[in-house]
Formats: C-alpha cells, sequence, structure tokens
C-alpha cells in the first residue's frame, strides 16, 4: 500500500523498466525465498503495529538456526579489517523504510543493531512521500466523489456543495506521517534498535562515524540513505511557487493554475489531489506521451480517464528549461524548450510549479572515497545481491547498499524488501531479490497498479530470448462490482509467455487497482504460471 | 476486436463514379460483416451503406446554392486526391460515434490498413483504419467529440502537397459534428474548394485584429494566455481565445471569461451577417451565408470593440505643402501613404500617450515603438499592414516597405508579424472622395485616425483674406481610459503643423 514514489531523472519520471530488465537474470533462481519477500513488504507502512508483530512471530520460527552459520561466514568475509571485536553486528544508516526494515528483520536475526538518522526517523516515505501523500489522495478521492453530481445522483445521493478546508487537509496529512513517524521509532525502540542521532558517513571497511566524532564499528554496514526530489538546472525551487513535492505534501497554498513538470507517479498523484481541491494543472513532459513509465495501453486509458476529462492540458516533448519563482506580481515563469531540437517553444506563465522529475540518490558526504567507492550520477553501485562495488568492479566486504541510493527500483517497499534481503545474507543465507515481483501503484482515481513487465518491455525481451508474448485483457465493464459503483472504467491486462505459460507482467487501470495487483504480484513471486 | 475501415472519397462532378465508389463501400462492408462474423450479410450492409449516401449525393444538391463561378474546374484534380475519412458505423444500432483517441496526428504518414482512430460505439472502443495511403492532414472532430456516423471525422490527403489545401477545407467546409447535436454532414469538397482558397489565406488578417486584443502578459498579443480549463472550455464551445479579454489573474482568461464569451455572442452575428450580404457584389440575394472564418473574427472583435469608451476629435489640416513636397519625391518612389504614415508617427513620437495601448483597464502600456498600422482592402475583406518604427525609417525606405506590403497583403503572404504589430492605425478612405468618416478603434490599441480626401475649399485667413487651399479633414477615434481630449488635440496639433511644414518628413 505505499509505492508511489519510485522515479527517475530527467524529466521522464520512472526508470523502473530498465532496473526490473537488469535484475531479470536473477528471476526465479531462488523460489523459496522469493515468496517470503513478496509476502514481507506489503507488512509495512500500513499500521505496522499490529503487522509487524505478527510478522515478528512469523520469522522468528522460520529462522533461528542460521545465527551460527551467520557469524561464522561473515567473519570469515571480514578479514583484513583492523577490529577483531565490534561494536554491533550491523549498522543501518538512514532510518527510512528501507533501513527501519533491515533492522526490524537483523534484531529477528538475533544481530545487535544501529541505525543513523541525520534528519527524522521515516525518511523521505512517512514524511515526505507515499504517507502524506496517500492522505491528501484519500481526500482529494472524497471529494472528488461529491463533487460529482452526475455520479452521486446516478446512485439516488443528494449532496449540497461540498468544500473543504485546506489547513484541515493539511493537518489530517502532517498528523498521519506524525503517527506512523512514532511508530517506526517505537517499533525500532522496543526491539532493542540502538537509534543513533547525526550524519553517518563511513570511515573505512567496518567503520562508521556518526554525528560530530563518533566512531563505531559493525560486521556489516548498510547504506539506505535514500534520494531527495531531483530538481533539473535552470528551475530555482523557492519553496512557495516553485516547489517539489516535499514542499508539495505540506499543501500550504492550493493555487488557481499549477504546472506539474514530470508525469510520472508523483505528478500524476499531485494532479489528482489540485484538481480535485479545484486547481487547474498543466503537465510538462520531457517524452512524447504522458505518463511514459507505464504501460501505453494503461497511460492512454488513464489519460482518457485522468487527464482529458479534468482541467488538465499537458505540453509533451519540452523541457522546462528555466522556471523563475513568482515575485514582484509577477506570475511564475516557464520557459519551455523542445526536447530534441532545443529550441525555446513556449512560454508559460502560471501560480505555482512543482517539479516532479523524479528523484536523486542523496549520497553525498557519505565517505564512500574512503572505501574507493565511485557513484554513477550519484547511485552507488550494488551486485544483485546489493552489495556495494567499489571503483575497480570488484565487492567491497561487509558494505550493502539498498532502496532509492543505489537506484535499482525506487520504491519505499523495494527499499524495504532489500534491506531484508540483505539481513538474509549477513546472517548466512543466500538471497538474490526479484524485483519483478514487486508491484507499484499510482494511487489516482481510479488508481493505476502494475507488477512485471510492460507490453513492449516484454516483446522486447521475447524478441531477444526468442520467445513469444501474449497477452490477455479484460474491462472494468465487465464487471458487475465495478458497475455497481458506476465506476466501469478500467482494464487489467495480463501479459505472458503462451510457451510456458510464465507471467510477465499484469497491469491493471480502474478501481481498486492498487489493492487487485497483489494477486498477481503473488503470482509472479511464486512462479504461478497460466494453464 | 473486429477492425473497421471507413475511408471514402468524393467526386462530385461525377456521379457515376460517386457510384463505382459506393459499390466499393458495399463490398468494403460486406468483408467487414463477415470479420465481424455476422450471418444476415445483406442486411447489415444495407444498413452499414445507407448513412454513406448523404454525403456522397449532397455535393449536387448543395453546389446550386452556390454561385457557379466559384466552382472552378481545376480543383477537381486536387479533389480526387483528398479523401474523407467518415465515422463508421460499427454496428447496426449506432448513429453516433465518440472519437476516443487519434492514433494518428495530423501530418502523420499513413499506410493503408493502420489504425488511425479508435471509436466508441454504442458497443464497444473499435479501431478504425485507413483503406488508402496517404497523409492525415486534417482532423476535424477532435478527441472526445461526438459525429454521426457517415460524417467526416478527418482529410486524408494522398501526398504531402496536399496537407495544406485539406487543411483548409477541414477549416472552411468541416468541424462536422463536434458538439451533441449533429450538423449535417460535411459540405462537399467541389463546392467548398473556391470559397475556401480565398478564406484560408483571409483568415490571417483575423487574427491581426484579434490578437491585438489580449492582455499583457501575452507579450504583446503574441500569445494567449489561458487557463487549461478556459482552453477546454474554448475548445468545446468553439470559442476563440485570441478575442476575449482575460479576468482572471494578470489578465489571464479563466473559465468564466470563455462562458461571458458564449453567452453574449450569439446575438450579435446576425447583424453583421447583413451588411456582409448587402456589401458583396455578385450575391444571390435573399441567400444566408454564414460566416467566414475572418467575418466571424471580425464580428466579434467589433463587438468587443463596445467595451471601450471612445470619442472623436477631428480636425482640418491644410496640405498644400504636403502636396508640393509630394510631387517632388512623387519620382523617387515616395507614396502619400508613407508620408502620411511618417507625419503620424511623428507626431506621435512626441505624444507618446496617443500611442499607448490598454488592455485590462487597470493598467496602460507605453508602447515602445511607434508602428503605424494602414487599413488596406483587398478582396472579401481587410488587413493591415503595419509600418514598423515609422517615426525612425527614412520615408525612402518606408516607402519601399508599403509598396512591398501592399504586394504581399495582395498575394495573402503576410507575415503575422506584418499585420498584427500595430500600435496606431491610419485609415484613408480620401481615394473615393470621402471628404470625413470616423473609425471604429481595433481592441487592443490606443487611438486610429480616419483620414479624408484633401480637397480645395475656400479659406478665410487670419489676415481677412480669402484664398483656396486644399484641406483634409482627420478624425482620431480613441480610447477615452488613456487618451484625452486635450491629449489628441495637441496630437492633432503637432500633426497638423508637421504637414502644414513637412521638411521634416524627407530628412
Amino acid at each position: 500500500m505505499q509505492s508511489a514514489m519510485a522515479l527517475s531523472f530527467s524529466q521522464t519520471s520512472f526508470t523502473r523498466p530498465n532496473h526490473v530488465l537488469g535484475s531479470t537474470a536473477s528471476v526465479f533462481s531462488t523460489p523459496k525465498s522469493l515468496r517470503f519477500c513478496g509476502l514481507r513488504r506489503e507488512a509495512f507502512g500500513f499500521s505496522p503495529s499490529n503487522q509487524l508483530a505478527l510478522r515478528s512471530d512469523r520469522i522468528r520460527t522460520q529462522s533461528s538456526g542460521f545465527q551460527v552459520s551467520a557469524s561464522a561466514s561473515s567473519n570469515g568475509n571480514g578479514n583484513g579489517a583492523p577490529p577483531k571485536s565490534f561494536d554491533y553486528d550491523l549498522i543501518i544508516i538512514g532510518a527510512g523504510v528501507g533501513g527501519h526494515g533491515a533492522a526490524l528483520h537483523a534484531v529477528e536475526k538475533g544481530l545487535k543493531t544501529a541505525i543513523i538518522e541525520g534528519d527524522v526517523v521515516g525518511g523521505t516515505c512517512v514524511n515526505r512521500g507515499c504517507v502524506p501523500s496517500k492522505a491528501l489522495l484519500a481526500v482529494s478521492g472524497r471529494m472528488r466523489e461529491l463533487q460529482n453530481e452526475h455520479h452521486m445522483k446516478s446512485f439516488g445521493l443528494q449532496v449540497s456543495a461540498a468544500g473543504y478546508d485546506r489547513q484541515g487537509v493539511a493537518d489530517h496529512a502532517n498528523n498521519l506521517a506524525t503517527k506512523i513517524r512514532n511508530n517506526l521509532t517505537n517499533s525500532m525502540k522496543a526491539l532493542g534498535v540502538d537509534i543513533l542521532t547525526g550524519f553517518g558517513s563511513v570511515l573505512g571497511p567496518q567503520k562508521v562515524k556518526y554525528g560530530k566524532d563518533n566512531i563505531i564499528t559493525a560486521k556489516d554496514i548498510i547504506i539506505a540513505t535514500g534520494s531527495v526530489p531531483f530538481v533539473p538546472k535552470g528551475i530555482e525551487v523557492d519553496g512557495k511557487t516553485v516547489i517539489t513535492s516535499d514542499h508539495a505534501l505540506k499543501l500550504e497554498s492550493v493555487p488557481d493554475w499549477i504546472a506539474i513538470v514530470g508525469s510520472g507517479y508523483i505528478g500524476l498523484e499531485f494532479s489528482d489531489v489540485y484538481t480535485a481541491l479545484g486547481s487547474e494543472v498543466t503537465f510538462i513532459e520531457a517524452l512524447d506521451q504522458l505518463m511514459p513509465g507505464f504501460d501505453p495501453e494503461i497511460s492512454k486509458l488513464a489519460q482518457r480517464v485522468l487527464i482529458n476529462p479534468r482541467k488538465i492540458d499537458y505540453h509533451t516533448g519540452v523541457f522546462a528549461s528555466k522556471i523563475t519563482p513568482a515575485k514582484d506580481g509577477k506570475p511564475v515563469l516557464i520557459e519551455l524548450i523542445d526536447a530534441k531540437t532545443k529550441e525555446p517553444k513556449d512560454t508559460l506563465e502560471v501560480d505555482a510549479a512543482l517539479i516532479a522529475t523524479g528523484r536523486a540518490p542523496f549520497t553525498n558526504g557519505l565517505g564512500l572515497e574512503n572505501v574507493n567507492v565511485v557513484t554513477q550520477r550519484g547511485f552507488i553501485p550494488v551486485d544483485e545481491r546489493m552489495r556495494v562495488i567499489d571503483g575497480n568492479g570488484t565487492l567491497v566486504p561487509n558494505l550493502y547498499c539498498i532502496g532509492d541510493a543505489n537506484g535499482k527500483l525506487m520504491l519505499a517497499h523495494a527499499a524495504s524488501a532489500q534491506g531484508i534481503s540483505v539481513v538474509e545474507q549477513v546472517s548466512g543465507r543466500d538471497h538474490v531479490l526479484n524485483h519483478l515481483s514487486i508491484p507499484a501503484a499510482c494511487f489516482t482515481h481510479p488508481e493505476i497498479s502494475m507488477v512485471g513487465l510492460t507490453e513492449p518491455q516484454a516483446k522486447e525481451k521475447g524478441e531477444k530470448e526468442g520467445f513469444k508474448v501474449s497477452v490477455a485483457k479484460t474491462s472494468f465493464k465487465a464487471n458487475t462490482k465495478a458497475l455497481a459503483e458506476n465506476e466501469g472504467e478500467g482494464i487489467a491486462k495480463m501479459i505472458y509467455r503462451p510457451d510456458n505459460g510464465e507471467i510477465l507482467g499484469v497491469h491493471i487501470f480502474g478501481l481498486h487497482a492498487a489493492d487487485l495487483i497483489h494477486e498477481a504480484s503473488n503470482a509472479i513471486a511464486l512462479g504461478t504460471r497460466i494453464q | 476486436l473486429a477492425t473497421l475501415s471507413a475511408c471514402s472519397s468524393i467526386t462530385p462532378r461525377n456521379l457515376s463514379l460517386s457510384l463505382s465508389l459506393l459499390k466499393s463501400h458495399f463490398s468494403l462492408f460486406l468483408s467487414l460483416s463477415l470479420a465481424l462474423r455476422l450471418t444476415k450479410l445483406e442486411k447489415m450492409s444495407r444498413l452499414l451503406q445507407t448513412p454513406f449516401l448523404p454525403s456522397v449525393s449532397l455535393p449536387t444538391k448543395t453546389r446550386s446554392s452556390i454561385p457557379g463561378f466559384r466552382v472552378k474546374p481545376r480543383t477537381i484534380p486536387i479533389q480526387a486526391k483528398i479523401r474523407e475519412i467518415f465515422m463508421p458505423a460499427l454496428s447496426s444500432t449506432m448513429t453516433e460515434g465518440k472519437i476516443v483517441s487519434w492514433v494518428k496526428s495530423e501530418g502523420d504518414k499513413l499506410n493503408k490498413g493502420e489504425s488511425v482512430v479508435v471509436v466508441e460505439s454504442d458497443k464497444a472502443d473499435m479501431d478504425v483504419e485507413t483503406f488508402y495511403d496517404g497523409y492525415l492532414a486534417a482532423i476535424m472532430v477532435e478527441e472526445g467529440g461526438v459525429a454521426p456516423v457517415g460524417s467526416a471525422i478527418a482529410l486524408l490527403a494522398e501526398t504531402e502537397d496536399e496537407i495544406a489545401d485539406a487543411k483548409a477545407k477541414a477549416s472552411g467546409g468541416g468541424g462536422g459534428g463536434d458538439s451533441k447535436a449533429p450538423p449535417p454532414p460535411s459540405p462537399p469538397p467541389a463546392a467548398v474548394e473556391a470559397p475556401v482558397a480565398v478564406e484560408k489565406k483571409v483568415a490571417a488578417p483575423v487574427k491581426a485584429v484579434a490578437a491585438s486584443a489580449v492582455h499583457p502578459a501575452s507579450e504583446g498579443g503574441k500569445r494567449v494566455v489561458a487557463s487549461p480549463y478556459a482552453k477546454k472550455l474554448a475548445k468545446e464551445l468553439k470559442v476563440e481565445l485570441a478575442g476575449l479579454v482575460g479576468s482572471g489573474p494578470m489578465g489571464r482568461i479563466v473559465a468564466k471569461d470563455v462562458e461571458a464569451a458564449v453567452s453574449d455572442g450569439g446575438s450579435v452575428q446576425a447583424a453583421v451577417a447583413v451588411k456582409e450580404v448587402a456589401a458583396a457584389p455578385g450575391v444571390e440575394l435573399g441567400s444566408v451565408v454564414p460566416f467566414t472564418t475572418m467575418q466571424g473574427a471580425v464580428s466579434r472583435n467589433m463587438v468587443e470593440s463596445l467595451a471601450v469608451p471612445t470619442f472623436r476629435v477631428g480636425y482640418t489640416i491644410t496640405t498644400d505643402a504636403l502636396d508640393a513636397l509630394y510631387k517632388k519625391v512623387k519620382s523617387k518612389g515616395v507614396t502619400m501613404t508613407a508620408l502620411l504614415a511618417k507625419a503620424t508617427a511623428l507626431a506621435l513620437a512626441r505624444h507618446p500617450v496617443v500611442n499607448s495601448s490598454c488592455r485590462d483597464g487597470n493598467s496602460f502600456v507605453y508602447n515602445s515603438s511607434i508602428n503605424v498600422a494602414v487599413a488596406v482592402a483587398i478582396d472579401g475583406g481587410l488587413i493591415t499592414p503595419v509600418l514598423q518604427n515609422a517615426d525612425k525609417v527614412d520615408i525612402y525606405s518606408l516607402s519601399r516597405k508599403w509598396k512591398e506590403l501592399v504586394d504581399k497583403a495582395r498575394a495573402k503572404q503576410l507575415q503575422p508579424q506584418e499585420y498584427n504589430t500595430g500600435t496606431f492605425t491610419l485609415s484613408n478612405l480620401g481615394m473615393f472622395g470621402v471628404d470625413r468618416f470616423d473609425a471604429i478603434l481595433p481592441p487592443g490599441t490606443g487611438a486610429i485616425m480616419a483620414v479624408g480626401a484633401s480637397q480645395p475649399s475656400v479659406v478665410a485667413t487670419k489676415d481677412g483674406r480669402i484664398g483656396m487651399k486644399n484641406q483634409m479633414q482627420v478624425n482620431v477615434t480613441a480610447d477615452h481610459r488613456v487618451i484625452y481630449g486635450a491629449d489628441l488635440a495637441l496630437f492633432l496639433q503637432t500633426l497638423a503643423s508637421i504637414i502644414e511644414d513637412p521638411k521634416d518628413l524627407t530628412f
């Protein structure tokens, strides 16, 4: 239920496909543990306290007995490292959802664990991402419904003019973030994870500094520093009229007209929120099509439902080369250039601009040079087991990187799954995460969800590897439950190999799509085949 | 999914050809029916074929109401190559279809059998494919629009060169069925062709007048600043955004401006139509003629001008010296229009307020350059080529420029900046012997000057003598929100002194 913050650079908003493709080699290699992660990842985010407790029980029974071999193997790996005894078994830098997931699992594995956080516990997802955005989207969904007189009338309901109080909406989002943050903090404290405050950096092998000059050692280190909103050059963010998702989630204003740069997950979700609250929206997308990260058929239909009938227009194939915040009574000025020819194309004057062009890894000042690691566009290079790769292409022993900082799949629950996978490894059980079974959802109204490959990706893979690709589709119009809700717009499509029945991808657009995708995600994780 | 095709070409001159085409539709739909696995082939094809009848038979009918001289034989070859894409009948009960999305966009090359458009029928969404190679020249019904079965939804050009022709055709004849109320099937191409040729090009001045009416936020009328919803509404309600004055922040056009424009737009058009019919020679009396795009825009602008509080100040100027100067420099290619424009520009330079413009009612702009627009009648309309920086350019260059502009205007080749950047307008009817008239202020500018004929008059001078002098009357209409009586009086005084002592004009 948490996803939604998967993003990339440039203004294309969504790099997931590449990463997914990159990791296809590992598909189904360890089916047993795959299932484990497929289930696990959903345990977060929603109501951590209950679910976590449940989960702990299950895991404990499952994994006792690995501890001995775990420490043995990691000692073996850690040769050459100076300290003989360590302050901790595991140190995690960054207490976001990824770090939190790893920490809880490490404790369950019996590892002495510390987590270092320089800002607030919960990271982007809880404080500036999925969690507050879900709160705003919950409001926008209801607002949209109440405003839709025609829709209400068809149910036989009468609603007089619906309105909202901006501060009230903002408070709801803020309260939710606080609540989840406290839940997260408490869950770690209760299990005995040491929460160390201050910015963490890597000093050398198995050595970490945090705060001013506190130095601690650990057998294994996980970097989970996440990402920050990416702002292309030429764009001046003032936090008031030119904003990123960080600011937008505080909902300090609802502008009459807001331009959203980037039509990926973030942009799309915010367009849903803003239009429901009465704003008009202009999308600026660098690629020729809106929603470029989604399956083309899905994005086409989504555009018909989520964009065309709403107070939204768009410019595609253009970069926002310069954005100047509003000042001295002038509006926000956006200069558009052609994405290909770089020639000036248009100028927009709007009340506000939201930069949703993706997210950049937050890896500066991590002391990576101390272990000879060179970032790629800021991302920390890792292998399929999240082990950090140094500048010479060799593995750095005992150092792992999970979540947005490695850029494999920039989703909160993916970070958590990666963290758990790493803990499995350091406690002695080899594990490779199948990224293809991790679903993603965009919580617009209606929702969009997906797992696995898009149709063009599947076809490309099929061409390369010499198999045929088939697609099965069904329309929500044919679903009585959907019709009962008066929400017949939507389709679900499954992409599969007709020769062996392997499910390559599932895409759903329609009411409750984000809930429905789990069935598909599970099927992929379990290796279920089409009969 | 069944894939359907619905392309057709129309040959208005040749009925037998139409019939043969009809047959081809017949077979086309037969194969369709097979594709649909329908058993009652005969019945089905009959059902499907009927929608096409009106569009095929219409040409001959409609043509008779259009004056014969407009249908020129030379247009026929072009006809054959521009095909219409019709709203197909996707089921036996379908009467109209909604365009879900255009798979191709204007200018795209189409290959036979490719999907062009997705249509939502009463049953399902279906891809419609083309049966001809060519270029998608013009989309006549936008996405989300509804069109009755059998009406044209797009034009298909055979070669790239014909795209422009097809576009003109679409804008002139078409728009068939964007709204719920199904309009009659699109006008037959042959009948439309001749008028369109004129119309397309004459459409230019429309923009000239319209664009000048927009807000400062739009960089002096170059761009229209309208909110996304306003744009959407305007498209739906077919309102020209360029002609609207925005009431939103920074003069932005917002949804309610578009709605307002629709509610007060309807009533005025009839009145102007009457005038138009009376003016045009060779028209069929008693016929009702719908506005061309240009006439529509002129109408909107003229109505809009009523929102500006204008007043008029007249002046009589002695032109003996000017006439003498003109005789001297005429051989060097200097024209009277250039002289008048130059004199006006020099006077404007001294009275910048008369060269200003007020667009939003809250502020006004002292325009940085003096661009004198001069109204020129061309067949079927009016255009205002602009002499830019007329105060700075010397009279010989100005005359050459003017000649060039007029030639371009006649050939309908003026570029937008050559007709829509005027800051002050001159209108001269002196050549017809008109001694005085007044002009309507084009929205977005501060003043316009109507110039009458220069005529010999008997004049009593201050020293008590009576003499003969050449005099002309000028009459300036100005926006009283920014230009006051005294401003105009001083401006006219300056202008008169320049014209009466014109040595500065040829510096």
